[in-house]
């Protein structure tokens, strides 16, 4: 199965007063058809800019560069600006965090859904409209064809963010990236529209990279995950690797932070990462989770550590072996 | 939305009486009108003769509200000057400002839009910073320093259009410039920050993302938002233009409300003067209402729900 | 406990709130050119009676309309050449700008103390109050400046002190609105209600938190309208119902040389020019505090 998109040596890098900022470091990764790659990290670790950094949408002082970008065979790095605005929202959809702001607030969600199917098609605008009208029933918007009429701000957060998704759809798109989709909805809205997304993905049969802080979602939807630090992917594999046999110890003390229902003791307390994220400005030598870690050694801060392959499809950024991890991850259970 | 407009209804009345009241106020003791009626070279017994006559001798309060209440049924007295009602003589040259005013505005819009656009586009450039300059500069200059040198350029070394009077649309031209090119800066500062914030808005990030061109996300999506308070300034600016037309028509001998106000003041026609001031700032109460108006069609987020 | 590993991560220094104001000024190109050119007429006003070359009332009819030293008829005897009456035109420049920042100056002293007072009393104890002083200002705002105090000097005269109480008492309006929006802002600030969460008294309060914001507002405001007053009282003096002769204001003297500017275009030209300078300089200058003090506001 060839990948529908597939990211190497990615770079982005923002030009600051206080020097360079290398916010996101040598990511790699591949989305293929049908499946779903979840980029796991805290806030500032730079997975937003990756996503931003495929569909060329980064803000104006920020750079990238990548070995590889290709989607579908395209080298996007060489693709002119017109045809980068063909493929998004056509072929590479993406959604947004916020819900509330992301929709103009001067025409309607009819308005906006059609515009994104005749943006790409020649289509007469009954035909739009129909689209869009299938597709609100799809995310499981009621009354569609009466809401076509409405403004975003007569609407909820919960069905903002499923027009959103149906607007993603319109023109039938290969792959969406969805960046914190549910970070802004209440806790119930969230389940409901994490469902509609791996329905919908597997309706269609569409790749989907999902951006997230969020361990719990990527359990239910994801197949792949690459946990990212400091902007470098630090661990990758699929799920239930990752969740089993942890390897980086960033990876966990993230797992050791979530109650897992059955397995942690009532007033047990939850692990926590001491330490802050630090800045990735200037000279970088070395891992930049050292300075939290408590398997710190002097061989840390010298080298420029590498992605360590195990298998095919998993690896992590670390200088202590697999063993010495499985063992790390069997004391902190103590 | 009828007590809304009733309230701003009462708003502008209220406004109006205090503004005449102020205004009437005043001119009456700002010397002696009677005195000012009579002419330079009137005795005393003359000036106390005209001040009978036009009940200039009543207590203040009485003559205004006298002067009230005939302005409310619609007569605003008669002109010293031409012995005939004012509203007349105002009614003939109302036309004429109000183009002016008009034509000034939409050229300060042609020149300040799309030159805040741009610079909102290309922010900290070249461009961004001519934008910034020309309105820096347009701000600095006296408008009549402005007309006249506009009058000496184009009036007299190039001989392209007229510099007096007001009857082709040409006569219209220059006086337009002077007058519009005021207003210019604060509708190309206002265009500009507005874009800016807006370009950075999540639904412009959203509308790229469906792959939009450049120019529907520009001017569709984003001016589209960005516009809403420019045409309230615009509003304001048209009702100021209005009341400061006064010396570009003056200079450009446009025969409109302002230059009758200055000729009334050096006339002491104060019936007159009352009644253009009267007018003018009834004028800007209206034009913020209709703003107002407009915003909430502009703006669904005010209209609907 | 997790102290930065050495020469991994590059300790970004931040420097002193006082040091950062003076970098940021210095730097303001705009600030810099106009506190510089108003500075230099500052000066240039304040030693008028030492520096004028003659005195600017002094009247020569034999040498009239002298051309200012860049024409081939020019002399240095007069730089800048002589007008209708003969005067010397680089005196009268000099002592108009005396003209020029008196009336500027004090006309905003004027509208700002009433202005301030009335902004600050509104926001502050809003209600009512508010309303009242919101409807003064929309009631000022409409009507038409110019007519009005040209009206009311046309009948009292045209006096210096005359002038700056009309333009004082017409031009109050800018300081109201900002100082009633600064004053209600800071009432409702998430920094004094923190304040006051961790028990700062409210004189502390309103000297560490509030005063700084509101005058930095206040000083942009002041700024900008001593260059609203120079260009009104130009406009009066133009319309001849400001400031009288023989009294040198560049106004007046753009007025008087208008019969005479299609053969001698400088004679309007150089008051102008130099009027523009003023309301620039100062314009720039507000418009640099107003980037200086608050860095947000810059895209």
């Amino acid at each position: 199965m060839t990948a529908l998109l597939e990211v190497e040596g990615l770079h982005v890098d923002i030009a600051l007063a206080a020097g360079l900022l290398k916010a996101v470091r040598d990511v790699s990764f591949s989305v293929d058809r049908g499946r779903t790659l979840a980029l796991v990290g805290e806030s500032g670790c730079g997975k937003s800019l990756t996503a931003l950094a495929v569909m060329d949408l980064l803000p104006p002082r920020a750079q990238r560069r990548a070995e590889t970008l290709r989607f579908e065979g395209l080298d996007l790095r060489k693709a002119r600006t017109r045809r980068m605005a063909d493929l998004r929202g056509n072929k590479i959809a993406m959604i947004f965090q916020e819900p509330m702001t992301s929709l103009n607030p001067c025409y309607t969600i009819g308005n906006q859904l059609e515009e994104a199917l005749l943006r790409h098609r020649n289509v007469p605008r009954k035909e739009a409209r129909d689209r869009a009208v299938f597709l609100l029933e799809k995310v499981g918007i009621t009354a569609a064809a009466s809401r076509l009429r409405q403004y975003p701000h007569q609407l909820s957060g919960g069905l903002r963010q499923r027009v959103m998704i149906a607007m993603g759809l319109m023109c039938g798109p290969a792959m969406i990236i969805a960046d914190e989709p549910t970070t802004a909805l209440d806790v119930t809205i969230q389940a409901q529209i994490l469902s509609l997304l791996a329905s919908l993905q597997k309706e269609f049969q569409m790749g989907l990279l999902l951006i997230t802080h969020d361990l719990g979602i990527v359990a239910r939807v994801a197949d792949r995950v690459n946990v990212m630090y400091c902007g470098q992917v630090v661990e990758s594999g699929e799920v239930a690797q990752i969740f089993d046999n942890p390897l980086h110890p960033y990876t966990q003390g993230l797992l050791g932070c979530i109650p897992v229902p059955g397995k942690t003791r009532p007033g047990e307390y939850l692990g926590s990462i001491p330490g802050v994220v630090p800045t990735p400005i200037g000279d970088l030598k070395g891992c930049a989770f050292r300075n939290r870690c408590a398997f710190l050694s002097s061989a840390c801060e010298a080298e420029d550590l590498a992605l360590r392959q195990i298998s095919a499809g998993r690896a992590y950024r670390c200088l202590l072996s697999p063993e010495t991890c499985a063992q790390n991850l069997r004391g902190r259970a103590k | 939305m009828l007590t809304y407009t009733l309230k701003r209804f009462s708003l502008a009345v209220l406004v109006a009486l205090t503004v005449s009241f102020v205004t009437f106020m005043l001119l009456r003791f700002s010397g002696d009108p009677a005195a000012a009626l009579a002419g330079v070279n009137a005795t005393p017994r003359e000036i106390e003769f005209v001040r009978v006559k036009y009940g200039l001798d009543r207590p203040v309060v009485i003559q205004y509200a006298a002067w009230a209440k005939r302005a409310l049924q619609g007569d605003f007295g008669e002109s010293n000057y031409f012995n005939q009602p004012v509203e007349s003589i105002i009614g003939g040259r109302l036309g004429v400002t109000m183009t002016l005013g008009g034509c000034a505005l939409g050229f300060a819009v042609l020149l300040a839009v799309p030159m805040g656009v741009l610079a909102a586009v290309r922010p900290n450039t070249w461009i961004d910073r001519v934008a910034l300059t020309v309105s820096v500069i347009g701000q600095a200059m006296p408008s009549f320093f402005f007309g006249l040198i506009l009058i000496i350029v184009f009036g007299v070394m190039l001989r392209w259009l007229p510099v007096s009077g007001s009857s082709s649309w040409r006569h219209f031209v220059l006086p337009s410039i002077a007058l519009g090119y005021y207003a210019t800066p604060a509708i190309m500062r206002l265009t500009r920050s507005g874009m800016l914030e807006v370009l950075a808005s999540d639904y412009i990030r959203t509308a790229k993302a469906k792959g939009l061109r450049s120019g529907s996300v520009l001017f569709k999506h984003a001016l589209r938002n960005a516009i809403i308070p420019v045409v309230s300034l615009l509003a304001v600016q048209f009702g100021f233009m209005l009341g400061g037309s006064l010396v570009i028509e003056t200079i450009f001998a446009i025969n409109g409300v302002g230059f009758l106000g200055y000729e009334s003041i050096a006339r002491a026609d104060l019936p007159m003067v009352q009644a253009i001031v009267l007018l003018v700032s009834m004028f800007y109460v209206v034009l913020t209402f209709l703003a107002d108006l407009f915003n909430a069609f502009l703006d669904p987020r005010i209209r609907v729900g | 406990m997790s102290e930065p590993a050495a020469g991994h991560i590059q300790e970004v220094e931040f420097p002193s709130p006082g040091e950062i104001l003076r970098r940021r000024t210095l730097s303001h190109k705009g600030f810099m050119i106009g506190a510089g050119v108003l500075s230099f007429l500052f000066l240039v006003a304040l030693l008028a009676p030492v520096l004028a070359p003659h005195d600017p009332y002094r009247q020569d009819l034999g040498n009239r309309l002298v051309a200012p030293i860049w024409h081939e008829t020019g002399t240095w005897e007069h730089p800048l050449g002589t007008d209708n009456l003969g005067r010397d035109y680089l005196s009268r420049l000099m002592y108009g700008a005396r003209i020029s920042l008196l009336i500027g100056v004090s006309a905003m002293i004027i509208s700002g103390l009433i202005g301030v007072t009335l902004g600050i009393v509104a926001g502050y104890f809003g209600g009512r109050v508010d309303m009242i002083v919101s409807f003064l200002i929309t009631t000022r705002l409409s009507m038409p400046v110019v007519l009005v105090a040209l009206a009311v000097v046309a009948l009292i005269g045209g006096s210096l002190n005359v002038i700056i109480l009309v333009l004082g008492l017409l031009i109050w309006d800018r300081f109201a609105v900002v100082m009633r929006s600064s004053t209600q802002q800071i009432r409702s600030i998430d920094y004094v209600s923190a304040a006051k969460a961790i028990g700062c008294s409210t004189p502390r309060i309103l000297f560490t938190e509030v005063m700084p914001n509101i005058l930095n507002n206040l000083i942009v405001v002041a700024t900008l309208e001593i260059a609203h007053a120079v260009l009104l009282e130009a406009a009066l003096s133009f319309l001849g119902m400001g400031v009288q002769p023989p009294l040198p204001s560049w106004g007046l003297m753009v007025s008087e040389g208008k019969e005479f500017m299609l053969f001698s275009p400088w004679i309007i030209m150089i008051p102008g020019f130099v009027l523009s300078l003023l309301v620039l300089s100062i314009n720039l200058m507000g418009d640099g505090i107003r980037d200086i003090t608050a860095p947000e506001g810059r895209s």
